[in-house]
């Protein structure tokens, strides 16, 4: 599908610059198939528009965190022995658990997530597995790099792989609600020129934040203070949440400061 | 090229780090030799110089009670009863005042002075030796702690006495075997407050009524800890001194006639609880003597010393228990527990205060005598004026003794004196920091680490600047005579390190202001405006990526519990940093091929040089790399061993040696292991001087790689077979065996050797092919000749590395006005040239491969797993630095020149100290592989220098690697080049073939490749001395540190020595890099008269 740049009415180019790929195939614009026009606004968008996108953007954010901080403090309330050090297995599920589906609903109501190109019912379904595969496919890499980054083999799998699931539900599936089940775009989009919409780029801080939040958490562990947020993976489960609670921040903020200068380039 | 401004800048900036250690360590680590000989009882000579058995005698008490309160300090001790609300340390010892006021001839309080580094190591050494220990005591035996310097226990054991020892288990390790009794309980756990004391009250009042002792230690913990884990202003500091206060009591009950009892403090402790430093609050601790019998012959006068110096236990001690004083004492008797004259009949009174005193000097002197004939630290002019002394006063009193008299007042006050002033000169030769010594070292060091970052950056500029080092160096010298002279002038005496000092930091300020005018000049001449803060590249520019990691690194060597997890964060930091490295390509969008677009016009993004094809090639080879590296990396962490600190810790299994294997089936599969390892390193390294067709020509470093490598390896294998053969099984081949184990490893060093030396007379390895149908002679068409680059002999190899058109150039550069037209195609290469492509790196990679054999040798069987995957984390590494480089310059970002990046300069470095670890070394002395030593001398050296070297090659064998091969970063995106230049072809671009001349490409621009050059041996050298610099810092900022002598003093040392290897070898590589370039320009000077006639 195509638009025709001529004789799309403004506000449909603005939209098409802010959703990037409104009325795209995503796969298309990834692997340069097919017939698409390019569209290249060097001007920023109205003000109004970046107004009401940033806004949505915080108060989806706002949303997002306000969940993470549910996920901590219901479970405490209503789970007898519930604490984030004691039972950490439990809060990272709680935590993982709602970002997920907060995140599922919010970008499903927004409207953010790439629509399909067909609407068959078949190739739905193969997008849902194919999501699914490859968030089962990001738990297992996470897995593997931290367990190259020095977590114990066997002793603590379980508690690295539930980290890991956790670093999952805190990025990849953020880029599995933005940009759909496609590998190439999530590499894309981390690129200096990748991003193509207000979403991307928030996607791009998130995702860093939460991995370098995670990664900070790794430096107290050698030390010898004994504090019972020490413990393997407390610190970097902690220092990911706080990375991505950061970026939820950040992101939108950023995006406001910057809005004269960010131009989106769009197939 | 310039070879030589480049090495002696590189010399002159090692030689600044050098000075810069030196006097650091000069004024924080203490020296002293350790005399180890002792005392005898024959040899005190008693009173009146008459021979006879000293231990015969009836000494003065019978036993002793020592009960040492660790850290009790002198505050803890006293008691005043006029505070109406005490601190929880205050006034909680009443029984000490109670039994002074109440029996003043029976007791009494000192403070108690121990001497710098008040650790409790090396103040049990003190008050047991009556020395001044330093940090190193320079021992004949560095792998065990115990002590062997003649000492109390020492002495103690030798006259026959039982001493009993209970507590702190440091006592066991420093005195093994020494006790008749002993108790030792686990000290290292600092939070642990009762472990110890507990452990020695459930013993300590048996053994009191039990009669099976004469001297009782006990060394409670309990105070220091309280004070390690919440400072001394803590109710838990108040409990504990409770409880001592009870088992002092308990103890006075207990005591009998002849025993004397000492309650003292090991060390005092800082507000914050710590110790190990030089103030007061760390060196006051208290002493506490009593004796149910009648102990001081006087009540409290004024001639009571006020404070005791800790090393006058010793003598004190041994006379009043009728043992010899230890060797090295320097202490004085106590003299108020000595009666003013010798009481005739009655109880056994002991010696007078001069005869005390006499002994006690004798010995002193003695020591004196002993140690200026093996050290020369002590100022000689001190020296002479205190054997004078002592002559004069030996002769005094032995006439008075001869008349009868008995000594004046005036005698035993200059006895005093002597010994006085004998401890002063010691204690002001081994037991004081330096401050101003330390703070110009680490001045000197930071400014060539500023040095250091500058040349690196203006390297391009710096090469043109000719005699950069001439003035600097001139004015160095002039101004270290100027102190020298004033030295000798003001003080008499000239100190060499100050001098040095004074040298080295003027030459630096004068190199880097002559660098800022360089700099200013240059961008003069360009003719832009130099920047106002430009020739210190602004800070932002510090915190990229790679010098954050650097940073980071540094930053850790301030922690303790980094540094003693340092092999598992060095691995850390690594692999963050290479995972940067696709990151930031991806980023820059160089990772993955452009989006193709029809649609796009033509002229608004510059077409991509790259075809995708290639470019998908290069980022998997890339990637696949990373794997390795990673890889790699994660197997590493398999090979390291424990320090003591870190609980759970396994060491890795391959670090036993193979003949300790006990299952026969696990030592094959063992060996066969390491047999393989050892296999694939060698074809790996001919696997690869091959594919470039380095393999060919008859020269010494081909026949090095050809013969002398595989050779080496059989020797290791057999080595390896022999020394794991366990001797009893073959007692028949036990002679055959012996020999194998002395001559193979001879043998293998023989070949290294002849290997290096072969390398280093002729290391080309530049095969010449002549055509016999090249019409070399012919005047009229005088057909170029042609130079190939040869990978090997096969003809599609051939094509690969083809190397066309150098000879054009070279002509043109050599003989100027000769019209430089090249017919385009058609006559057929003249002259092929094999390997010409790697001429430079061949080398290396062969020095590097035999260097590694070498030091492989040297270490247990196991660690052959660890160096090839060394070898492999090398090319991981390369390989990445090269795809990385193609990539940028084949996006047309790349700069140009032959500057390597800092990212693969930072993970090199970073590699060498996580494969320090990952060869199972860790920065402590205990885990020094001795074993080193003795590979092919099973018999022992006579010397020590060859087993020294022969520990530091094992010991730093993966920084020697790793500095040796730093110049391959500068070679491998060149090496690599042919196949972007393939690539290059295949999607359609000409330029191929001019991509294609390798390393030749280095001698056509000779500026450039002399200043990536230096700036790559600066940048290596600004990595490690920024780490040199943190640990001098930590040690510095550190030095009241509970683990200060533990963990940073070692790591510093070891940092320290780590960095004098790197650099020698960085200083060899570079050297061969330059020493092939003489060979290739000679080669091409005789080349060409050859072919153009």
């Amino acid at each position: 599908m195509s638009v025709n740049v001529g004789t799309a009415q403004a506000s449909d180019l603005a939209r098409l610059h802010v959703y990037g790929r409104e009325s795209d195939d995503h796969d298309h614009i990834i692997l340069g198939r097919g017939s698409q026009v390019q569209v290249d606004l060097t001007r920023p968008l109205s003000s109004t528009m970046w107004d009401q996108e940033i806004r949505h953007m915080a108060s989806s954010h706002a949303i997002m965190a306000s969940g993470v901080f549910m996920a901590t403090v219901v479970p405490a309330v209503l789970v007898p022995g519930f604490s984030v050090y004691g039972t950490h297995l439990l809060w990272q599920y709680s935590v993982a658990g709602v970002v997920a589906v907060v995140n599922i609903t919010l970008f499903w109501l927004l409207g953010v997530s790439p629509p399909t190109k067909k609407h068959t019912i078949t190739y739905k379904v193969s997008r849902l597995v194919r999501s699914c595969l490859y968030l089962l496919l990001s738990c297992l890499f996470f897995h593997t790099v931290v367990v190259l980054y020095g977590a114990p083999l066997l002793e603590t799998a379980l508690e690295t792989f539930s980290l890991a699931v956790l670093l999952t539900s805190l990025t990849t599936l953020r880029c599995v609600c933005v940009l759909g089940p496609n590998v190439q775009a999530w590499i894309r989009v981390f690129s200096r020129h990748g991003a193509m919409s207000v979403w991307d780029t928030s996607l791009q801080m998130v995702v860093g934040c939460s991995v370098v939040g995670a990664w900070l958490g790794a430096f107290p562990i050698p030390l010898d203070w004994d504090r019972p947020w020490q413990v393997w993976p407390v610190s970097c489960s902690l220092g990911g949440v706080i990375g991505y609670l950061t970026g939820l921040v950040v992101a939108p903020a950023w995006i406001h400061w910057h809005r004269k200068h960010l131009t989106y380039k769009s197939k | 090229m310039k070879r030589l401004p480049i090495l002696v800048l590189l010399l002159w900036l090692c030689a600044m780090f050098y000075v810069g250690i030196f006097l650091f360590v000069g004024g924080f680590l203490l020296v002293r030799l350790e005399v180890n000989r002792t005392s005898t009882c024959g040899d005190v000579l008693l009173p009146g110089g008459q021979q006879g058995d000293f231990c015969q005698g009836q000494p003065r008490f019978r036993r002793a009670v020592v009960l040492i309160i660790d850290a009790l300090k002198i505050d803890f001790a006293r008691f005043d009863p006029a505070k109406k609300e005490p601190r929880p340390f205050e006034n909680k010892l009443p029984v000490l005042e109670e039994v002074t006021s109440s029996k003043p001839t029976h007791a009494r309080l000192f403070p108690f002075r121990a001497d710098p580094p008040t650790t409790t190591m090396q103040r049990i050494k003190g008050f047991t030796t009556g020395s001044l220990p330093t940090f190193i005591d320079v021992g004949n035996n560095f792998a065990s702690s115990a002590i062997l310097e003649d000492n109390l226990v020492h002495q103690l054991a030798e006259v026959g006495k039982r001493v009993v020892f209970m507590g702190d288990d440091t006592w066991e390790s420093l005195f093994p075997k020494k006790f008749h009794r002993s108790l030792p309980f686990p000290s290292f756990n600092v939070k642990d407050l009762h472990t110890v004391d507990n452990g020695i009250l459930q013993h300590l009042y048996n053994i009191m009524v039990s009669d099976d002792w004469d001297v009782l230690v006990a060394h409670f913990l309990g105070v220091d800890h309280c004070g390690h884990r919440f400072g001394p202003d803590h109710p838990a500091m108040a409990d504990k001194l409770t409880q001592m206060d009870g088992v002092i009591r308990s103890v006075l009950d207990r005591l009998q006639n002849d025993t004397l009892l000492v309650v003292m403090g090991d060390h005092g402790m800082t507000d914050t609880g710590d110790h190990g430093g030089e103030s007061q609050k760390e060196t006051d601790a208290a002493i506490f003597l009593y004796s149910p019998s009648p102990l001081f012959p006087a009540s409290p006068s004024q001639s009571d010393p006020e404070v005791v110096p800790q090393t006058d236990l010793v003598p004190t001690l041994a006379l009043l228990l009728g043992i010899p004083i230890p060797y090295s004492s320097v202490g004085q008797v106590l003299l108020p527990l000595f009666p003013a004259n010798r009481q005739s009949g009655g109880a056994p009174a002991g010696l007078s205060q001069a005869e005390a005193l006499w002994i006690n000097a004798k010995q002193v002197n003695r020591f004196l005598e002993t140690y200026s004939s093996m050290a020369k630290d002590i100022p000689p002019e001190r020296l002479s004026q205190l054997q004078a002394d002592f002559s004069h006063l030996s002769s005094k009193y032995l006439s008075t003794v001869k008349e009868g008299r008995s000594p004046t007042p005036e005698l035993v006050a200059s006895l005093q004196g002597y010994l006085t002033s004998v401890r002063d000169t010691c204690r002001a030769t081994w037991a004081r920091f330096n401050p101003a010594k330390m703070a110009a070292g680490i001045a000197i060091l930071a400014c060539a680490c500023v040095l250091c970052y500058v040349l690196s950056e203006m390297s391009s500029v710096l090469v043109r600047e000719s005699g950069l080092l001439r003035v600097p160096l001139v004015a160095a010298t002039v101004v270290g005579v100027c102190v020298a002279a004033s030295q000798l002038f003001t003080q008499g005496y000239a100190e060499g390190s100050w001098c040095l000092a004074a040298a080295a930091l003027s030459s630096e300020v004068l190199v880097l202001w002559r660098a800022r005018r360089a700099r200013k000049t240059a961008a003069a001449e360009v003719g832009e405006v130099a920047p106002r803060r430009g020739w210190l590249t602004p800070p932002r520019f510090l915190l990229t990526p790679p010098l954050l990691v650097l940073l980071l690194r540094c930053a850790s060597l301030l922690s303790d519990s980094y540094v003693i997890a340092e092999g598992r964060v060095v691995t850390f930091m690594l692999f963050s940093l290479s995972l940067y490295v696709p990151f930031h390509l991806n980023w820059d969008g160089l990772l993955l091929p452009p989006v193709h677009d029809p649609l796009k016009p033509a002229g608004l993004l510059p077409s991509p040089v790259l075809s995708p094809l290639a470019m998908r090639r290069e980022s998997s080879t890339f990637l696949a790399c990373l794997g390795v590296l990673v890889g790699s990396l994660y197997l590493s962490l398999f090979f390291h061993g424990c320090r003591e600190e870190q609980g759970s810790c396994q060491p890795s299994p391959f670090l036993s040696p193979l003949s300790r294997v006990q299952d026969s089936r696990l030592k094959n599969l063992h060996y066969i292991l390491s047999l393989a390892s050892l296999g694939a390193w060698t074809y790996l390294l001919r696997r690869w001087l091959r594919h470039y067709g380095n393999l060919n020509s008859l020269g010494g470093t081909v026949f090095t790689a050809r013969w002398i490598l595989p050779l080496l390896s059989v020797c290791l294998g057999l080595h390896w077979a022999v020394s794991a053969t366990p001797e009893d099984s073959f007692r028949n081949l036990a002679e055959l065996i012996s020999l194998g184990q002395r001559a193979l490893p001879r043998v293998a060093f023989s070949l290294l050797g002849l290997g290096l030396a072969l390398l280093w007379l002729d290391p080309l390895t530049v095969f010449i092919k002549t055509r016999a149908a090249a019409p070399v002679r012919s005047p009229v068409s005088l057909p170029p000749p042609r130079y190939r680059a040869s990978t090997g002999i096969s003809t599609q190899a051939e094509l690969h590395h083809l190397i066309p058109q150098l000879y054009q150039r070279m002509r043109r550069s050599l003989e100027d006005g000769e019209p430089a037209r090249v017919p385009e195609g058609g006559d057929r290469p003249a002259v092929e040239a094999y390997g010409l492509g790697t001429v430079y790196s061949a080398p290396v990679v062969l020095l590097c491969g035999l260097l590694g054999m070498g030091l492989l040798l040297l270490h247990p069987e196991g660690m052959s797993l660890a160096f090839l995957l060394l070898l492999l984390e090398m090319g991981a590494l390369l390989q990445m630095h090269a795809s990385s480089t193609t990539l940028n310059a084949l996006q047309g970002t790349h700069s140009g020149g032959f500057s390597v990046p800092w990212t693969p300069v930072v993970l090199w470095s970073l590699a060498a100290t996580q494969f320090f670890h990952a060869t199972g070394h860790l920065p402590t002395f205990p885990s020094i592989q001795w074993a080193a030593a003795f590979v092919g001398f099973p018999g022992g050296h006579t010397g020590t220098i060859l087993p020294a070297s022969l520990v530091t090659l094992n010991t730093f064998s993966s920084h020697i690697l790793f500095a040796v091969a730093c110049p391959l970063l500068l070679f491998w995106p060149l090496v690599c080049e042919v196949r972007a230049g393939r690539g290059g072809r295949g999607g359609g671009g000409e330029e191929g073939e001019d991509n294609a001349i390798m390393e030749m490409r280095l001698r056509e621009s000779p500026q450039q490749f002399s200043s990536a050059l230096l700036q790559l041996a600066t940048r290596y050298l600004f990595i490690n001395g920024a780490q040199v610099f943190a640990s001098v810092c930590a040690a510095a900022i550190l030095r009241r540190h509970l683990m200060v002598w533990k963990v940073f003093a070692p790591k510093l040392m070891f940092e320290a020595s780590g960095f004098l290897v790197s650099s020698v070898f960085v200083l060899v590589g570079v050297t061969l890099v330059i020493r092939v370039d003489v060979a290739v320009g000679r080669w091409f000077k005789r080349l060409l008269p050859d072919t153009s006639g």
